[in-house]
C-alpha cells in the first residue's frame, strides 16, 4: 500500500514536472529579468554599466499623460469586456441551450473560425471594411442612399471593434462550458415552483453560468489593457494606449528598464482590479 | 540501455557528418542586413556565389539597435554588416568592427569624393565604413489629389491638409522636422517646447500614423491620406508597385540625409570575401538594376549614378547639388537625448487621442 502511493506521487512528479519546468522556464524566469531591469538605470549589455534606481517608476507618477494612458487602457478593457459579454452571451446561451446535433457543430465551428487566420491579417481585413468609402460605408449608402459617409477608420471605436472581434470567442466558449453544464432538472425544479422563464434565467440560470463568464472577462480584459498591435493599425491618431508606449521603449529607445516598469505597473493595477472584484463577483453567485 | 546507447552513437555520428559537411563546403558569407534592402535580391547572391564560388546567408534587423545588439552578442559570426551614420561611430567606439582596407574594393574609387572619408564611418585615419547608399527623410505628397508644387515643411501644417496627413510614428523623426520647421538645428535643438508646440499643432492634421512603407502605400492607396512623412527610397516603389502619383519634397528648410555603409564585423571569418562583396554591392552593374527594378536610395558611387536612367527620381532629384546642399545629415544622439524624444513623442500622441 505505501508502495503504491510512493508511485503514485513518483508519478504525478514525473508527468507534472515537465510542465512546470517549461512555465518555470520561459515564464518565471524572463519575468523575473523583466522585474529586476526595471529597478536598473540601463540594460547591462555591451559593457554598460547599470545601478539600481528607482527613477522609472517616479517618472510614471510624475508625469499625468502615462497615467492617464494607464486609464484610457483600462476603458479601452471595459468597452471590450462588456461589448463581448454583450454579443458573447446571447449566443453562447442559444448554443448551449437552444440548439441541438449538428447546428449546434457548424454554428460552433464559426465562433472557432477566427482563431484559424493570423491576428495580424484580421486586422488588417478591418482596416478594408472600416475605411471611408470601405465595405461598411458602401453597404450603408447601398441601404439609406443620402446618408453622410461611415468613416470609423483611425478612430476609437475602430479599435473596439477589431478587439471585439479577436476576443469574442473567449467569451462564447467559457460562457458555453458553463451553461451547458446546468442540470436541467434545476431548470423544471424552477418552473415546477411556478417561476416565470425571466425568473428562472436570472435566479438560476444566470447565477450558474457566472463561473464561465468571469474567466471570460478575466481572459478578456487581461490581455485588451496590454495590446498594442490593434490600436496601432486601426487606432490612427487615437491609438496610442499603454501597450503602444510600452512597446516602443523597448523597440525605440532601448529603455527596457521603463518600458519593464511600465509593464509592471500594468501588471499591478491588473492584480489590484481582480482582488477587488473576484470576490464581489463570485458573491453573486450565492445570491 | 542499450538501443539508448545506439542512439547517441548514431546522434554523435550525424552531427560529425553535419558539421564536417558544412566545414567542407564552400565559405560561407554570412550578411548583416535590414530585409529587402537590395543586397538579398534573390538574382544579386546568385550572381555572386556563382562568382566567387560561396554561399551568402543573409540575417535581419528591424532597426539599428537591434543590429548593435546581434554585434555585441555574436562576434565572429558575420562577415558584413550595414550599420548608418548614427550608429557606425558607436560600433567604431565599442570595437565591434574591422578596418577597412579600400585598395581591395576597385569601386572605391568612384565613391563620390565627399563621402569617401565621412567623419562618422572614421577613426582617425582609418577607414571603418564604405558608404554605400543614401536618402533622405521628408514628405511627399500625391500629386492627383494635391495641387502642388509643395516646398515648405509647413505644408504638413497647412490647414488645407487638415485630416489628411500621414505621419511616421518615430520620436526621433518626430523631433528633427519639428526643429526643421521652428527653424532650430535639428541635429542639437535647444527648445523642445517649442518642439513640442509644433507637434501638438499636427493633432487636427495627423489621420494616420504609420511604421512600415507597406503601410504608407496601402493607406495612400486607401486614399486615407494624401501628404505624409516619407522616405525618398521608397518613392520610387510606391510608383512602380502600387500605382501612386507620388513627388517626394526637398523643402526649402532641409531635410534629415543618412548613410548606409558596409562594415566589416571584428574577427569575421571571411575578410577578403567581405572586401569583394562591398566592391560588387558599389558596383554599377548591381546599383542599376536594383533602381530600375526593384527601386533603391541614391548609390554613394557617383559611376552607378550616372548609369540610371535620365528620369529616375535619384538622378533627377537627388543628383542636384542645390538640393544636395540643403540636406542635413543625421548625427550620433546621445542615449539620454533619445529616451528624453520619446518621452515627448509619447505625450505628444497622448494629447492627439484628447
Amino acid at each position: 500500500m505505501k508502495d503504491a502511493k510512493r508511485t503514485w506521487s513518483w508519478s504525478i512528479l514525473g508527468l507534472t514536472a515537465p510542465a512546470y519546468l517549461w512555465l518555470t522556464l520561459t515564464v518565471f524566469l524572463p519575468l523575473s529579468a523583466m522585474l529586476y531591469f526595471s529597478f536598473l538605470t540601463q540594460v547591462p549589455f555591451g559593457g554598460r554599466e547599470a545601478s539600481l534606481t528607482l527613477q522609472h517608476y517616479r517618472t510614471f507618477f510624475e508625469l499625468d499623460f502615462y497615467q492617464l494612458l494607464t486609464w484610457r487602457s483600462i476603458k479601452l478593457g471595459l468597452h471590450v469586456t462588456a461589448l463581448c459579454l454583450l454579443l458573447g452571451y446571447p449566443a453562447a446561451y442559444v448554443l448551449a441551450r437552444q440548439i441541438k446535433g449538428r447546428w449546434r457543430e457548424s454554428l460552433f465551428l464559426l465562433v472557432i473560425l477566427p482563431f484559424w487566420s493570423n491576428s495580424l491579417v484580421r486586422v488588417y481585413s478591418w482596416t478594408i471594411v472600416l475605411r471611408n468609402d470601405g465595405v461598411l460605408d458602401r453597404l450603408v449608402q447601398w441601404l439609406f442612399p443620402g446618408a453622410g459617409p461611415i468613416n470609423l477608420m483611425f478612430s476609437y471605436p475602430a479599435i473596439v471593434i477589431g478587439l471585439t472581434h479577436a476576443f469574442l470567442p473567449y467569451m462564447i466558449l467559457t460562457t458555453y462550458v458553463s451553461l451547458q453544464a446546468i442540470d436541467e432538472r434545476l431548470l423544471e425544479a424552477a418552473q415546477s415552483l411556478g417561476a416565470r422563464p425571466w425568473t428562472v434565467f436570472t435566479r438560476v440560470v444566470f447565477p450558474l453560468s457566472l463561473p464561465g463568464v468571469i474567466s471570460g472577462i478575466i481572459l478578456i480584459f487581461v490581455p485588451v489593457i496590454g495590446v498594442f498591435m490593434e490600436p496601432r493599425v486601426l487606432g490612427g491618431r487615437a491609438g496610442t494606449m499603454l501597450g503602444t508606449v510600452i512597446e516602443e521603449q523597448f523597440v525605440q529607445a532601448f529603455n527596457w528598464p521603463f518600458g519593464a516598469a511600465l509593464s509592471f505597473i500594468l501588471l499591478a493595477v491588473v492584480l489590484l482590479l481582480l482582488t477587488v472584484f473576484y470576490p464581489f463577483l463570485r458573491g453573486r453567485r450565492l445570491i | 540501455m542499450g538501443r539508448f546507447r545506439g542512439m547517441m552513437v548514431a546522434c554523435v555520428l550525424a552531427m560529425v557528418l553535419l558539421v564536417g559537411g558544412v566545414v567542407s563546403a564552400q565559405p560561407t558569407l554570412h550578411i548583416l542586413n535590414w530585409q529587402g534592402y537590395g543586397s538579398d535580391e534573390p538574382w544579386a547572391v546568385e550572381i555572386f556565389e556563382q562568382r566567387f564560388g560561396v554561399r551568402v546567408i543573409h540575417d535581419y534587423f528591424s532597426n539599428e539597435e537591434e543590429m548593435l545588439t546581434k554585434l555585441r552578442t555574436s562576434p565572429g559570426v558575420y562577415d558584413l554588416v550595414l550599420p548608418n551614420n548614427v550608429y557606425t561611430p558607436i560600433a567604431i567606439r565599442e570595437g565591434l568592427l574591422e578596418p577597412i582596407d579600400a585598395s581591395l574594393i576597385p569601386n572605391f574609387q568612384d565613391v563620390d569624393p565627399t563621402l569617401q572619408r565621412v567623419p562618422e564611418f572614421m577613426d582617425g585615419d582609418q577607414l571603418y565604413a564604405v558608404a554605400w547608399t543614401w536618402g533622405a527623410t521628408s514628405f511627399a505628397y500625391n500629386t492627383e489629389r494635391v495641387t502642388g508644387p509643395l516646398d515648405s515643411i509647413q505644408a504638413l501644417w497647412d490647414p488645407r491638409f487638415a485630416g489628411r496627413v500621414g505621419w511616421w510614428d518615430d520620436s526621433l523623426t518626430s523631433v528633427q522636422l519639428a526643429a526643421l520647421a521652428t527653424g532650430q538645428d535639428p541635429n542639437n535643438p535647444q527648445d523642445l517646447n517649442l518642439i513640442r508646440e509644433k507637434l501638438l499643432a499636427l493633432r487636427d492634421q495627423v489621420q494616420v500614423l504609420w511604421t512600415s512603407e507597406d503601410e504608407w502605400n496601402r493607406f495612400m492607396a486607401a486614399n486615407a491620406f494624401d501628404i505624409g512623412v516619407y522616405w525618398s527610397g521608397s518613392v520610387s516603389r510606391s510608383q512602380k508597385f502600387f500605382g501612386l502619383p507620388v513627388e517626394f519634397v526637398i523643402p526649402m528648410e532641409g531635410a534629415m540625409a543618412w548613410l548606409d555603409g558596409w562594415a566589416i564585423p571584428k574577427n569575421a571569418p571571411n575578410r577578403e570575401l567581405a572586401h569583394k562583396w562591398i566592391d560588387f554591392m558599389l558596383s554599377p552593374e548591381f546599383y542599376v538594376r536594383w533602381d530600375t527594378e526593384v527601386g533603391a536610395p541614391a548609390s554613394a558611387n557617383l559611376a552607378a549614378m550616372q548609369q540610371l536612367p535620365e528620369d529616375s527620381f535619384n538622378r533627377r532629384v537627388l543628383a542636384d547639388p542645390e538640393v544636395v546642399a540643403r540636406l542635413v545629415f543625421m548625427k550620433p544622439i546621445s542615449e539620454e537625448q533619445r529616451v528624453r524624444y520619446l518621452q515627448l513623442w509619447q505625450e505628444v500622441k497622448f494629447r492627439f487621442t484628447m
